[in-house]
């Protein structure tokens, strides 16, 4: 089976849209010659041109209003900004045009467009390169927000992001972009809102985002040794959430942590504990764990960013001491 | 420049009183207690919407803001559906969701209003580039107020613009104050127009109450902008005769400062022309104001008698 890594899949699932629809153009800092900040989209500028890979300014404002603008005359821009600590640059265009133009204008309008953005830490860039911001963009209807944690749920997520008529952002981890998996070569589409179930397990349901997923692979690679066997779901679009998939899961477990890299307060984990309860109160056992970030801005020092973080082992422990209870 | 016909001249004054009857009605109706939210009318600034939206083509773009509705009736609005959705009915523009700041009319090829100060600048940027991609040859005017030049985004857009050579023509209104902020306050530019020229931009000031002047510049200028397909900047000096909004009580400016500029009304100025120039009667201009009060008058029995919009619907149209 042929592998890619999830920066191969996300660039090969543009340039397959790219050819099959001329409504497609990408545009965003540094993604020409240069190839992205994270090199994404090397070699696209070469094969499309400067008109379908636009380099602007570093104008993080305008470059998603005019995304907007394009989109209500029914192109289909995909914006990349270099970073998604960046997207508080254009706050107020996501936030007050993208998101609500439908519903201020009645349904008359839409707005197809896709803000692809490098979210999380773990790589040393400190404090405004590193944080795990979308649970800003869960309090703006209108929005839809996704966060791929494979390869193959990059490429088939990025299509079905392209193809959906809303704004999507769509949060790639940096350290995700070296990971490899299957991608089928063919250009497929996984709809939004459909969860994963990444490893099947009967003792106790984990849902972790984005590269957390990957954190809570290894971790329950490490108990399954012991007998424990955990149950890894990756919702991949937190809004729209599958919460049937997630609520199921946890009816089955009876036990249930959820994992981001966000901070402790006001994270989507949040939201998802106060739907689980609401929807699987009476099947819990014990109380619903969370394992995320701390309050506190990504540090630069790799041991102190680690301890921000979640660590291997602060949700090794944070499951083990779910298994008591 | 050719002689403007006098049908079109007659059309421009036409347009003109309907937006001033529209604005009084709204602001009148707001005063009764029929409006709900509020409203910020361009009550002594028709001549911008009128001169520059007259010198486009019908298939040609705008984006306006929240002081839109002249822009709005200028680009073929339906009254009815407007009144409908400043007063909150379901038949509005936006079933009663957006109100006067947001309505859209994308039939009519305006892209919306904006609650957001600057908010369409990009927008609008972005539209020119769509337009430049699909070869349409349309062109978009792109409108804010003299505020808006102190936004960021204002900033960006055009610079983008100018190094992508985009079809847009950004015209601002500079009607001398942010909400309660006298515009010399906040800018020390002579003209605004000075600032295109930072991005390389053409840019020129004239008479925003002299609706024939905005005419002809907006005329010449869409040629350049649809031949060339280059930007270009239009500042409209004008000056805004009510408050920020209809909640406006206008405590930070001169009580004698409107009255004064009411002289330089550009609907009477106009009138006066078109009255020296032979050009209409007495008669016709009563004639053209009956018809425009008629027909707003059936607007706000339209709007009245229009159904509030169902409850049950509210959650309806956040995604496409």
């Amino acid at each position: 089976m042929r592998e890619l890594s999830y920066s191969e899949s996300i660039r090969e699932c543009l340039r397959q849209v790219m050819l099959s629809d001329e409504r497609v153009f990408i545009i965003g800092e540094e993604i020409g010659p240069y190839g992205g900040s994270f090199g994404v989209t090397v070699g696209l500028i070469d094969e499309f041109g400067s008109d379908r890979v636009m380099d602007t300014p570093i104008s993080e404002q305008a470059i998603i209003g005019i995304a907007i603008g394009a989109s209500l005359l029914d192109l289909r821009p995909v914006v990349e900004i270099m970073f998604s600590d960046f997207l508080m640059l254009a706050f107020e265009q996501i936030s007050n045009q993208a998101a609500k133009i439908r519903y201020m204008f009645g349904g008359k309008a839409s707005v197809p467009m896709v803000i692809r953005t490098p979210v999380g830490g773990g790589i040393g860039l400190a404090a405004q390169h590193s944080q795990s911001i979308e649970a800003l963009f869960l309090h703006m209807p209108g929005l839809k927000i996704v966060m791929p944690s494979t390869s193959y749920d990059a490429k088939g997520l990025l299509y079905g992001a392209i193809k959906d008529n809303n704004p999507v952002i769509f949060f790639e981890h940096k350290l995700a972009y070296q990971t490899k998996g299957h991608v089928p070569e063919e250009l497929y589409e996984i709809p939004l809102g459909k969860a994963d179930i990444k490893k099947q397990g009967n003792d106790i349901t984990v849902v972790a985002t984005s590269y957390m997923v990957h954190k809570a692979l290894r971790v329950s690679e490490k108990l399954l040794k012991e007998g424990i066997s955990l149950e890894v779901i990756d919702p991949r679009t937190i809004k729209p959430l599958d919460i049937e998939s997630i609520v199921e899961s946890v009816k089955k477990t009876n036990r249930v942590v959820l994992i981001e890299e966000a901070c402790y307060t006001g994270g989507f984990t949040c939201y998802l504990a106060a739907e689980i309860v609401k929807h699987a109160f009476d099947y819990l056992d014990a109380p619903i764990l969370r394992i995320t970030g701390l309050d506190c801005s990504i540090p630069y020092e790799h041991n102190l960013e680690n301890a921000v973080i979640p660590s291997e082992k602060r949700i090794e422990q944070g499951i083990r001491s779910l298994l008591d209870r | 420049m050719e002689t403007v016909k006098k049908e079109k001249l007659i059309d421009f004054f036409e347009t003109m009183v309907k937006i001033r009857i529209f604005e009084i009605t709204v602001e009148r109706n707001f005063t009764m207690g029929n409006i709900y939210g509020t409203a910020h009318l361009a009550i002594g600034q028709e001549a911008v919407a009128v001169g520059s939206i007259r010198a486009i083509k019908d298939s040609d773009l705008i984006t306006s803001t929240h002081r839109g509705h002249a822009h709005c009736i200028a680009k073929g609005a339906d009254l009815n559906i407007m009144m409908a959705e400043i007063f909150g009915r379901a038949t509005g523009y936006c079933k009663g969701k957006g109100g006067s700041m947001h309505i859209a009319d994308f039939e009519k090829g305006n892209l919306g209003a904006n609650g957001i100060v600057g908010g369409s600048i990009g927008i609008a940027t972005g539209a020119a580039l769509a337009i430049k991609k699909k070869k349409s040859g349309q062109i978009i005017l792109c409108f804010f107020g003299d505020g808006a030049v102190n936004q960021g985004i204002f900033h960006e857009s055009l610079n983008m613009a100018a190094i992508w050579n985009l079809p847009v023509i950004y015209i601002c209104e500079n009607n001398q104050y942010g909400m309660g902020t006298n515009i010399k306050k906040v800018i020390k530019n002579k003209n605004i127009s000075d600032r295109s020229r930072a991005y390389c931009i053409e840019g020129l000031t004239i008479d925003g109450n002299d609706v024939l002047e905005i005419y002809n510049t907006i005329t010449k200028t869409a040629e350049i902008v649809r031949e060339q397909c280059i930007p270009y900047f239009i500042e409209c000096v004008t000056y805004r005769l009510r408050g920020h909004s209809i909640r406006d009580s206008q405590r930070y400016r001169p009580k004698d400062e409107a009255k004064n500029w009411q002289k330089f009304c550009p609907i009477e100025k106009f009138k006066k022309y078109l009255l020296d120039s032979n050009l209409i009667t007495e008669k016709k201009i009563k004639e053209i104001e009956n018809n425009a009060g008629k027909q707003v008058e059936d607007a706000v029995k339209f709007a009245l008698s229009s159904p509030l919009p169902d409850i049950s619907k509210v959650t309806e149209d956040i995604y496409a």
